[in-house]
């Protein structure tokens, strides 16, 4: 009986996996054929870019000012709170940025993507657009895959600025440190590879985000209770992926690009 | 006409009668929408048998299709030929909307072959198959609208995707909701609709490109008594106005009756009964049991067949 049920949850993790990626490969290879849906793609900016800016600067301001307040006490322990700055800004740009938008932004648009296209799913919204000659996957997720991958890496940016501002005014304000010295050290030992490190990993969170909430929107089944569960699924998985493929491309990041 | 294994159980009683006055849900308008023979005249069944060599619309030779356990349905073949309306009957559950389903391929059957306008669309591709469906209309049980979108934006959808110019959308909007006599909706949102109204004004999505063939899925259920006659009212005028052919699922014996036993008459503008209990001779009847075909003929052969399981549906 256990070797059975083993061999079920096997098998289902292998389908479900080969099926998510003919999904993400259907919904990228879209993009190359028409017809594109350009209004569906700005919308999906709008929605996704710009609502989600505020929770993003917010988290983004607050975890640089964490990050002032935690390592100043450290550092100074080595006579080395000067250097705040430049810890600040590199774990903002090269990891925190990155991984805490793209959580971020999974809790916000991964579960509504999910409940969105599922609750078209239960009701026959998506049977009857098929019906009416137009592809859902075209229509539906393929604007939201790109819009999503564009705006997380402006979203990443503005996370790292506020970040960095967040760090500024604990370090001010609070540490009663040199603003100057802090932006300097901020600045100065910031690298390009720094930057491609920490515009690269938006990309592939962004990807996630949309694949995966778009794939259990879809695939929905069992009512209500069902758009539900795939709500829960697609935030466990996109955030738990997200933080997993952060894992592997600081890894080959850091080969491609070694630290100075 | 197929007929099904012989029973020797007793006859079932015929169908409640028809009402002998004219049904009607309220006025119709009277321009019809463009393009369209519109016939006038008495109260007559205005109809002729499809040509014996005309090619089915919809042919299904041995089809069957499972879902992760016993087959919802087996071996099944029929078809709908020009100008016919046919009215698939059966208990819940049984696989009749799955059926309508794999007429315009959004599902796939597991075995035999299915032609829709002369084409085998088992062996498409999806992307092959939305020009397809382009050509047919679909009306959904419970409507299917998009929540989002507006009456005019739900109705005008086809048109929106093809890039229609904006005046031309609003006219041809215009035509089909008074259509379905819900021109005033026209800037609602579904969610500001009854159920009754969300009915009619998915029938007018699936109708403004008058389609060559219209599937309606249960478009009575779970409406009251004289909902659903309007609804049954406007698919009998799409019917005898348009001449499409369609097939409608229901189980609903009322409903399914009086789309064979009434005419819609333009000079009434309103459905009336057939005099001398004649029925329509291009609405037919088939029976589902179990996944299988169990009847496939007329509403007098529906009536006077020997099989027990029909039998016992319509008592």
């Amino acid at each position: 009986m256990a070797i059975e049920a083993i061999d079920r949850t096997a098998k289902n993790i292998v389908l479900t996996v080969q099926e998510y990626s003919l999904f993400a490969y259907r919904a990228v290879m879209n993009l190359f054929h028409p017809p594109r849906y350009w209004t569906d793609f700005l919308m999906q900016c709008n929605i996704i870019g710009v609502g989600s800016t505020p929770i993003v600067l917010l988290s983004g301001f607050f975890t640089g000012g964490v990050l002032a307040l935690q390592s100043q006490a450290t550092l100074a322990q080595f006579g080395a709170s000067a250097v705040t700055g430049r810890f600040v800004s590199l774990t903002m740009i090269r990891e925190l940025g990155p991984v805490l938008t793209g959580i971020m932004v999974a809790g916000r648009n991964a579960s509504s993507m999910a409940s969105e296209l599922g609750s078209m799913v239960v009701t026959e919204q998506i049977d009857a657009m098929r019906a009416l000659g137009v592809d859902p996957m075209r229509k539906l997720v393929t604007p939201r895959l790109f819009a999503c991958i564009s705006m997380l890496f402006f979203l990443t940016t503005l996370a790292d600025a506020f970040g960095i501002m967040g760090g500024g005014f604990v370090t001010v304000v609070m540490n009663h440190q040199n603003g100057t010295q802090y932006l300097s050290q901020a600045w100065e030992h910031l690298h390009y590879a720094d930057i491609i490190q920490g515009l690269v990993k938006p990309l592939v969170s962004g990807f996630i985000i949309a694949s995966v909430g778009c794939f259990y929107g879809m695939r929905t089944t069992g009512g209500t209770e069902g758009v539900g569960r795939s709500t829960i699924d697609a935030v466990v998985f996109s955030s738990v992926i997200i933080i997993a493929a952060d894992f592997l491309l600081t890894q080959v990041l850091l080969t491609l690009f070694p630290p100075i | 006409m197929m007929e099904t294994p012989q029973s020797d159980s007793p006859r079932p009683a015929p169908p409640e009668p028809e009402p002998s006055g004219p049904l009607r849900a309220g006025p119709l308008p009277s321009a019809p929408m463009p393009s369209a023979p519109v016939p006038s005249g008495p109260v007559h069944a205005q109809v002729s048998a499809p040509p014996a060599d005309s090619a089915p619309v919809v042919a299904f030779r041995n089809v069957s299709i499972a879902f992760d356990g016993p087959p919802v349905l087996q071996d099944i073949s029929f078809s709908i030929m020009p100008g016919e309306t046919r009215i698939l009957l059966g208990p819940a559950g049984v696989g009749k909307s799955v059926l309508l389903k794999l007429i315009n391929g959004l599902l796939r059957p597991d075995q035999g072959s299915i032609e829709l306008f002369g084409e085998e669309i088992t062996t498409l591709s999806e992307e092959q198959l939305f020009p397809l469906r382009t050509r047919t209309g679909m009306v959904f049980q419970e409507g299917a609208l998009f929540d989002s979108l507006s009456v005019r934006d739900n109705v005008a959808y086809q048109l929106i995707q093809e890039r229609v110019p904006e005046d031309e959308i609003d006219r041809r909007v215009h035509e089909a909701l008074t259509f379905v006599e819900l021109d005033q909706t026209f800037n609602l949102f579904p969610d500001s609709l009854s159920g009754g109204m969300r009915r009619r004004v998915a029938i007018a999505r699936a109708l403004i490109r008058q389609p060559e063939l219209i599937l309606y899925d249960s478009p009575t259920g779970g409406l009251d008594p004289i909902t659903s006659t309007t609804i049954i009212e406007l698919i009998i005028k799409e019917r005898d106005v348009y001449h499409s052919p369609s097939i409608l699922v229901t189980h609903r014996l009322q409903d399914a009756f009086a789309l064979s036993t009434h005419v819609f008459s333009t000079e009434h503008n309103c459905m009336l009964p057939l005099p001398n209990g004649e029925s329509d001779p291009r609405t037919t009847y088939l029976m589902l049991e179990e996944g299988r075909l169990i009847f496939d003929g007329s509403l007098h052969e529906l009536l006077h067949t020997d099989n027990k399981f029909v039998r016992e549906f319509l008592l």
